[in-house]
């Protein structure tokens, strides 16, 4: 064990997210002001307990779960004929088709729609898809400016901050965070923090840019492959606001955002906002299946590292994922270590066990932010077993030998915490040595355990040495 | 019918008291209950930090240990979970299979196969009970709050044989208390803000004690409760079922 | 590909055909695809008719709409300037609402030019009683802007025509072709500053269904 150990450590330990902190880095930042984690925890188990309320109303919850997940392993196990049926009926119905292997390729297509145009500026409704390839630092440092339409995703772009989840990009920002940026960038009195104000303070700013964008980017929920259409859906409005306004509205998708056909969107947009949260849907779920009279429509079918992730046998259920955000409201840890914690555009489970297939190295750690508990897994949606990946990525991360949380967690742990209950393992059958250095190793500043709690009282006797004085041995 | 009992090594090191509740429970309740004597560990501490591929050693010993028993049952939801779901074994794939289905938390097998009823047992105490992750959403011991289902629960049945005992309610009823193995040092912020977070939760429901199927759990929330001086105790559930913990 | 890209001079669209990102694609995806597995059945789900219409009034003033039932389009126009400010623009769809409203049938304009409109008045298809939404295509809009850019919305729809669940509304949708078509429920909110909900985000202040039985 120990001699595999200091084979890994021959490796550079990676850098990670900013400054290159891991995440109990991170977290462990988060973590020094305790009113905000408390804030933060309650924020988002109010959510989760909203979604509890509204799916124990839904009896047939358990078999809509089932079947959402069985739909999707039927997409994923014919996903090339499903995209070449939804390519053929989208275009069919006047839209553009683009594919993209990677961001750099995406970005590229969509600045050069822009620039077609003649113009320099585009508004956007959520994706999570143009965080994940940085579409808009891409457009900036081209001249492009893109204002974000949905309200938090704007609030994070005015702080210039990325989402810290996917659904409630900014719900790691009290409101008087949020009036001192609309202060400083909306004009709005100082001090003013009240949500009202505040949300109609944006409508008015975001109404002049949706009048006055050319061209309209949005995601894409569902795309479904037996008519060409593509669902978008949002509470605000926003993503409607923006493509009917405007002369090209792009969307863009992963691949594997396909359903089979129509009549399954009836199971997944049941599931997606009642997971999410606890909404029986959102306020507006639109299907877009023809550009307007005089409006471009394109689609951009984008990789990134998807096809990759559909060749892992243990992983490729990520790619079921309808980003409803469910298992990071659910999450002990995210609700307790911030989205930002995981350095990645999708935060919670589900980033941790999409992350590592996008870069190995960058992401060794995420993998290893859980307890393992599980309930990630029992909430989602279309029922990605979510903890198990973690584990089996931590093997995976651990061959290949990128496991830096590992490697620190064996090597402190094993010098500082020698005599820790998990040193009993790691020492073999050294179970006696232990004892005898427990105390001493134990109480001790540096040891990560002992810093905010006691260890347990070592008693007289082992159960082993009790049992061979009061039974007979077998 | 023999069981072999299975200690986790942190019981036998730290919480004889836990593992000698677990032995005379079974032994009250008839069975012929057998320890054997160079038992080490189930592995899982090196597999949930990534080197499964190291536990060969631990599953052969377990194997060599154990796979002649009708039962094993082990007082801790966590090993039992990691033996049914990772033990292997090349070289005897058989009797790795067998020991992976004749495992048993203690409180199923006294539900599922002892099908207990009635326990000789008193505790007249306010106490919470903590929903180990690994016996609850790996082992199925009880409902999930997570699912839309009929709740039951294996180890609330158990103890709601005890004489005089009293359980608590609290705000979160299954979330988990942040021990996670390695993560408890890996991620120690966390790990300790979980801890405090769902020690409060009993605290606040007035528990005189805060009892669970997992000693690890109950480990984490106790060094938590000494290093604020709280006067709650931590008792292992086998301990309360056997009537209380052992006057030494 | 990637070269031609990261050189900013010569930005060309990629090729869309041969040799380019979707043959590349397709064919990771042929290659890395597990064996097919079979689509479930889902027949099974099905909603409760009985009590739908009372349903759905409860879920649409729980997410914060209005309902009136009516009898006319009489009734209809009698309650909007009471719950309206009529004296702005009001625009209509239905040609029954002719006199109260301007009519736009989706006559080729400016959608930009319908951003000063108080109240839109449309026609929904159907109803949803788990969700409180309707079911609006491009044909009942006019303008697809229409329903959006208002400051607030109201719906006609046949009291009739309200379904259980979504099960039946995709049922009732079939394969119909359209445009544009969306689920509207409710007023347009967001949450995203602590979580506190505020109606009206970027769409309608308000939502009134007009139940015509």
């Amino acid at each position: 064990m120990s001699q595999n150990i200091t084979t890994h450590t021959d490796k550079k330990l990676p850098l990670q997210g900013a400054g290159g902190a891991d995440h109990a880095a991170l977290a462990d930042i988060f973590n020094k002001d305790e009113d905000r984690v408390n804030w933060h925890d309650e924020t988002l188990w109010w959510i989760r307990a909203k979604r509890d309320l509204s799916v124990h109303k839904i009896p047939e919850w358990e078999a809509l779960r089932d079947t959402a997940s069985a739909i999707k392993n039927n997409v994923l196990s014919n996903l090339n004929s499903y995209l070449q049926q939804f390519e053929a009926n989208a275009q069919a119905n006047g839209i553009v088709i683009h594919w993209a292997a990677d961001g750099a390729e995406h970005n590229a297509i969509v600045h050069s729609l822009i620039k077609k145009h003649n113009v320099t500026r585009m508004v956007k409704s959520k994706s999570m898809l143009t965080e994940e390839l940085h579409l808009n630092e891409y457009l900036a440092e081209n001249g492009i400016d893109v204002i974000d339409s949905d309200l938090g995703e704007r609030i994070v772009q005015l702080a210039k901050e990325p989402p810290s989840h996917i659904v409630l990009p900014c719900i790691h920002k009290k409101k008087e965070e949020i009036g001192e940026l609309f202060h400083q960038f909306l004009g709005t009195p100082a001090g003013n923090a009240d949500p009202q104000f505040l949300t109609e303070t944006a409508r008015h700013h975001l109404r002049e840019t949706f009048l006055s964008r050319k061209v309209a980017l949005t995601g894409v929920n569902f795309a479904i492959a037996e008519t060409g259409e593509f669902v978008v859906c949002t509470n605000e409005g926003n993503a409607d606001m923006g493509a009917h306004l405007s002369d090209i509205h792009i969307a863009s998708m992963g691949i594997e955002k396909i359903i089979p056909e129509r009549k399954h969107l009836g199971v997944f947009l049941r599931l997606l906002t009642r997971s999410a949260t606890g909404q029986p849907i959102t306020t507006y779920s639109s299907h877009f299946s023809k550009p307007r009279d005089g409006q471009e429509m394109h689609i951009i079918i984008v990789d990134n590292g998807r096809t990759v992730q559909l060749g892992r046998e243990d992983f490729r259920n990520s790619l079921k994922c309808i980003r409803c955000g469910a298992c990071m409201n659910t999450c002990p840890v995210y609700r307790r270590s911030g989205g930002h914690s995981y350095h990645n555009a999708i935060s919670g489970p589900i980033g941790a066990i999409l992350a590592p297939n996008l870069d190995m190295e960058k992401y060794a750690d995420l993998p290893f932010a859980s307890t393992l508990c599980g309930s990630c897994s029992n909430v989602c949606p279309v029922k990605i077993d979510i903890h198990d990946q973690l584990y089996k990525w931590r093997q995976v991360i651990v061959q290949n030998g990128y496991a830096p949380t590992a490697k620190k967690l064996s090597m402190q742990a094993m010098a500082t915490t020698l005599a820790s209950p998990f040193a009993y393992h790691m020492a073999g059958k050294a179970g006696r040595l232990v004892m005898k250095y427990a105390p001493f190793a134990l109480n001790n500043k540096l040891n990560p355990w002992y810093k905010q709690r006691d260890m347990p009282k070592p008693p007289d006797e082992s159960f082993g040495e009790w049992y061979k004085k009061n039974r007979k041995a077998p | 019918m023999t069981v072999g009992l299975f200690i986790p090594c942190y019981v036998d090191q730290f919480y004889p008291g836990a593992a000698i509740a677990t032995l005379q429970l079974l032994e009250k309740l008839g069975v012929n209950v057998v320890y054997p004597a160079n038992q080490t560990c189930c592995g899982q501490p090196m597999a949930n930090s990534g080197f499964e591929h190291l536990t060969g050693g631990c599953n052969e010993l377990f194997i060599k240990n154990f796979a002649e028993f009708d039962y094993i049952v082990a007082p801790s939801g966590s090993c039992v979970l990691h033996i049914k779901h990772h033990i292997h074994d090349e070289k005897q794939p058989e009797k790795a299979a067998s020991v992976s289905h004749k495992i048993y938390e203690l409180t199923s097998f006294l539900t599922d196969v002892l099908k207990v009823t009635s326990l000789p047992a008193k505790f007249p105490h306010k106490v919470g009970m903590h929903q180990s992750c690994h016996g609850q959403r790996g082992l199925h011991l009880s409902q999930m709050t997570e699912l839309v289902a009929p709740y039951y629960s294996k180890p609330g049945s158990l103890l709601n044989m005890v004489e005089g005992i009293e359980l608590i309610e609290l705000n979160r009823a299954d979330e988990c208390c942040g021990f996670g193995g390695t993560f408890c040092v890996a991620e120690e912020a966390v790990s300790v803000k979980m801890g405090k977070d769902r020690v409060a939760d009993h605290l606040k429901h007035g528990a005189e004690y805060i009892t669970g199927v997992d000693m690890s759990c109950l480990m984490h929330m106790e060094g938590i409760l000494n290093r604020q001086g709280s006067k709650v105790k931590i008792l292992h559930i086998a301990e309360i079922l056997n009537g209380g913990p052992l006057n030494p | 590909m990637n070269q031609e890209i990261q050189n900013p001079a010569n930005q060309k669209l990629p090729l869309q055909g041969a040799g380019g990102a979707r043959e590349k694609i397709l064919a990771a995806v042929l290659q890395n695809q597990p064996a097919l597995q079979n689509l479930p059945d889902i027949t099974f789900v099905k909603g409760d008719v009985e009590g739908a219409q009372e349903r759905y009034i409860t879920t649409l003033t729980t997410i914060g709409g209005k309902v009136f039932k009516v009898n006319s389009f009489d009734e209809i126009k009698a309650l909007i300037p009471t719950h309206f400010d009529a004296s702005k623009r009001v625009v209509s769809t239905l040609p029954q609402l002719s006199d109260i409203a301007e009519l736009n049938q989706g006559e080729p304009i400016d959608p930009h030019s319908l951003e000063d409109i108080e109240l839109s008045i449309i026609r929904a298809h159907f109803g949803i009683a788990e969700n409180g939404s309707v079911w609006v295509t491009e044909d009942l809009m006019g303008q697809r802007v229409l329903p959006f850019i208002c400051q607030h919305l109201a719906v006609v729809i046949d009291a009739e025509n309200i379904v259980p669940t979504m099960h039946e509304a995709y049922q009732r949708i079939g394969l119909i072709k359209y445009g544009f078509g969306t689920f509207i429920a409710g007023p347009s909110k967001t949450a995203d500053i602590e979580q506190s909900l505020v109606l009206g985000a970027h769409g309608p202040r308000s939502m009134t269904v007009f139940l015509l039985g």
